[in-house]
């Protein structure tokens, strides 16, 4: 790779890389191209290890019609991601060792690293612990019946509780149920206005809230899933300053769009949590710029045509994330003022240690995710090139999917080239 | 904002201009005589065909737009979709795509859900679509026909003509409407009426059954109720939604009356020549004693009986002079 900038764990430097067997045998200054080596020209490009998505829904097993682990993964990488972290509430729930080596079995066929995060409670149903010891000897380090938060405490506690000794991190989508209600979109003056019922901004950070204070007393560690509101971000943020071992998330549609997206019914932008108010918007942005929020993930929801083509509160919440997230993380990053090294430790750095992919800058296990390209480390790479123009075509998606609320769009930067384990996978945009 | 409603969807009457709502109610005017012919029909969608869909039950509001279209020579597509194809399991999209393959010029629809009527707009663009109720959004031609029947009771008491009268009767008029604003329709759309007539709306009810936004509506909470009935020239009354489970937001249904309902004792608190407007079903008993329903001040059924010219002018405006398509 000539012309790039290389992000690493130490800044951006200018030089080549060279890549060999599978891993990064050297990186310098004007690399001499050997005689049977690929020269990729990279000029005005950023290099740095490939992206981990820690919120992927791969649909698969029960939901195929909407997508597949394979599609996904493809999906992925056109996205610039070579891991993802697939999400347990598919058609039955990942909440066995059977179904968890089902996802991983699939996912070794891809060729990207698929994780899994198993569910806390048997079925997603928020009553009885699913066995997170057996599912976590499988490798599964992160638990969450995302879809829904835990809604009873009692359960919340004794799941953190049972956890720690496991070393896994538990992810919580905050939304508090009795004050969702019927909610569909953020509540407030645009949904009463548009006759839609509305999901408070309340019931997301009364759980947040809930879940320090549980943590506070049981110890462990906890991610917190798709925060959007400004009030949820500073809880998480004193948190942390007082010291407990809490991460947090943020979409790119909870950075880039707002409530007033919803104001012409299109189920394209319905989303659990809503798209919340501009002011909200402002906040996360804020949050994300200042380094405060631990990754950038894609709630990637793939729903099938028919099931949006119905009326806004009848049609299932989420949107597609995969094949957007760089560009609108640029964006939410102020584009030509983005700080390349922040670019990589949200989208790669930041979600690979939440997922413990990797701890500090030593790879778990024979994981290589989220590194620091360094001379010796296995090639997990993704190239983004900041000034590059495109318009989203929702047709040209790799999803099975199509439920992007960003068709038509104009982003700026894209991914042109990935390589996973070694191998070359996306070149100038296109699958290898 | 909308000037005209002719050749266009009526989605909601929020971006209504005030001359478009009184185009509306002047065209209601002329067709206030066909209705009293013996032959009630005129020939002004001779060839059109309005399909009419409801996939919300109604027994009312689908009897006074069918017939609306039929005195205007329309033909009528009939479809009772609550009990079709959504059962099994059709998309919104492909119900309106199949109607459509039929031939139509125009959709009467109601849905539970809000914003339905702007979806399927977008769905057949070619299609007019007039919104006979989408969920808790709007209602628009009861909105029509609520203003309509104010100005036509106003009019004949003062012997003022009133197509000639414009909006003039609005202006100042105090409107007080109580009970479930928040999950009302007919709410959303009475209070766009009037405001942009130029009425002053007070609501009054439960906190939780009233908007935190309604300030943004043009309308004001009424800080006491019975202060608000002295105060009124017209007292709008909504029906208590037990269907839709707004029980919940109140302790009892008695205690609703007791507190909100328009009983013997409060009507007398009312300016002798105020108006009491109710656009059903009632509940006799909860929101509105039986006896001041059927009182003297009460113009209920003056409502029902003028959907149907309100409901022939919309339609004839939306439809007429639009070109067919394909």
């Amino acid at each position: 790779m000539t012309g790039a900038t290389l992000i690493t764990a130490n800044g951006a430097v200018e030089a080549d890389l060279r890549v060999r067997d599978g891993v990064v045998r050297e990186i310098g200054p004007a690399l001499t191209p050997l005689e049977d080596e690929l020269v990729l020209q990279l000029e005005g490009q950023w290099v740095g290890p490939g992206f981990v998505d820690l919120h992927t829904h791969l649909r698969e097993p029960g939901g195929e019609s909407s997508e597949t682990i394979a599609s996904g993964a493809r999906a992925g990488i056109v996205g610039g991601y070579t891991a993802l972290v697939a999400m347990p509430n598919t058609e039955p729930a990942l909440d066995t060792v059977a179904l968890v080596s089902f996802v991983l079995a699939e996912g070794a066929r891809t060729p990207i690293s698929i994780a899994v995060a198993g569910s806390i409670t048997q079925n997603r149903e928020g009553q009885q612990l699913a066995p997170m010891a057996e599912m976590a000897q499988l490798g599964v380090r992160v638990f969450t019946d995302d879809g829904s938060g835990v809604q009873n405490a009692g359960v919340m506690r004794r799941a953190l509780s049972y956890a720690k000794p496991l070393g896994v991190r538990l992810a919580q989508h905050c939304e508090d149920d009795s004050l969702v209600g019927s909610g569909v979109v953020n509540e407030g003056p645009l949904a009463e206005s548009l006759g839609l019922s509305g999901r408070s901004t309340l019931a997301e950070e009364i759980m947040v809230q809930r879940d320090i204070d549980l943590l506070r007393s049981t110890g462990g560690s906890l991610h917190f899933l798709h925060l959007s509101t400004a009030r949820s971000i500073e809880l998480v943020k004193n948190a942390k300053a007082e010291g407990l071992d809490v991460t947090c998330e943020v979409t790119p549609h909870h950075l880039t769009l707002d409530e007033s997206a919803c104001a012409t019914y299109d189920p394209l932008f319905k989303v659990h949590p809503p798209l919340r108010s501009s002011l909200d918007v402002f906040a996360l942005r804020e949050a994300l710029g200042r380094g405060h929020i631990d990754a950038v993930a894609t709630d990637h929801a793939p729903h099938a045509p028919e099931s949006k083509d119905r009326a806004f509160d009848e049609a299932p919440a989420g949107l597609l994330g995969l094949e957007t997230a760089a560009s609108l993380t640029y964006e939410a990053l102020g584009q030509s003022s983005c700080d390349p090294v922040l670019f990589y430790s949200v989208l790669s750095r930041g979600p690979a240690r939440v997922a413990q992919l990797r701890a500090n800058d030593n790879p778990v296990g024979l994981s290589a995710q989220g590194g620091a390209l360094q001379v010796g480390e296995a090639a997990n790479l993704t190239a983004f090139d900041p000034s590059v123009q495109w318009r989203v075509d929702a047709s040209a998606l790799q999803s099975r999917a199509s439920n992007t609320p960003y068709a038509d769009r104009v982003m700026i930067g894209r991914v042109s080239t990935v390589i996973s384990k070694g191998v070359l996978v996306l070149r100038e945009g296109v699958l290898q | 904002m909308i000037e005209t409603i002719r050749g266009q969807n009526l989605l909601s009457l929020n971006d209504l201009s005030k001359d478009a709502i009184i185009e509306i109610l002047n065209e209601a005017e002329s067709f206030v005589e066909v209705n009293e012919r013996a032959i009630k029909k005129v020939p002004a969608l001779k060839g059109r065909v309005v399909a009419s869909l409801f996939f919300e039950e109604s027994t009312r509001t689908r009897l006074s737009f069918e017939t609306a279209a039929k005195r205007l020579s329309a033909d009528v597509l009939s479809l009772a979709v609550a009990s079709s194809s959504v059962k099994k399991g059709e998309s919104l999209r492909d119900t309106i795509a199949t109607v459509d393959a039929l031939g139509i010029d125009a959709v009467v629809l109601r849905h539970a859900s809000s914003g339905a009527a702007e979806q399927v707009s977008r769905y057949v663009p070619h299609v007019r679509v007039v919104n006979a109720g989408d969920g808790q959004h709007q209602h628009p031609t009861q909105g029509l026909l609520d203003a309509f029947t104010i100005r036509q009771t106003l009019a004949e008491r003062r012997g003022l003509d009133p197509i000639a009268s414009g909006a003039t009767l609005f202006e100042g008029l105090k409107v007080l409407i109580v009970g479930d604003i928040r999950h009302s329709r007919v709410a959303r759309s009475d209070i766009a009426a009037y405001t942009t007539l130029g009425a002053e709306v007070r609501v009054a009810g439960p906190p939780t059954l009233l908007p935190q936004s309604v300030a943004q509506w043009g309308a004001t909470l009424a800080p006491n109720f019975e202060e608000a009935l002295r105060w009124a020239d017209v007292v709008g009354l909504l029906r208590l939604q037990r269907e839709r489970g707004t029980e919940s937001f109140v302790p009892t249904l008695n205690e609703y009356t007791t507190t909100f309902g328009l009983t013997q004792e409060r009507a007398s608190l009312l300016k002798p020549g105020a108006l009491i407007m109710h656009p059903g079903p009632m509940n006799r008993g909860v929101e509105v004693d039986s006896k001041v329903a059927d009182g003297p001040q009460a113009i209920i059924r003056r409502q029902v009986s003028n959907g149907v010219p309100v409901r022939m002018a919309v339609l004839y405006l939306s439809i007429a002079g639009l070109g067919r398509a394909k």
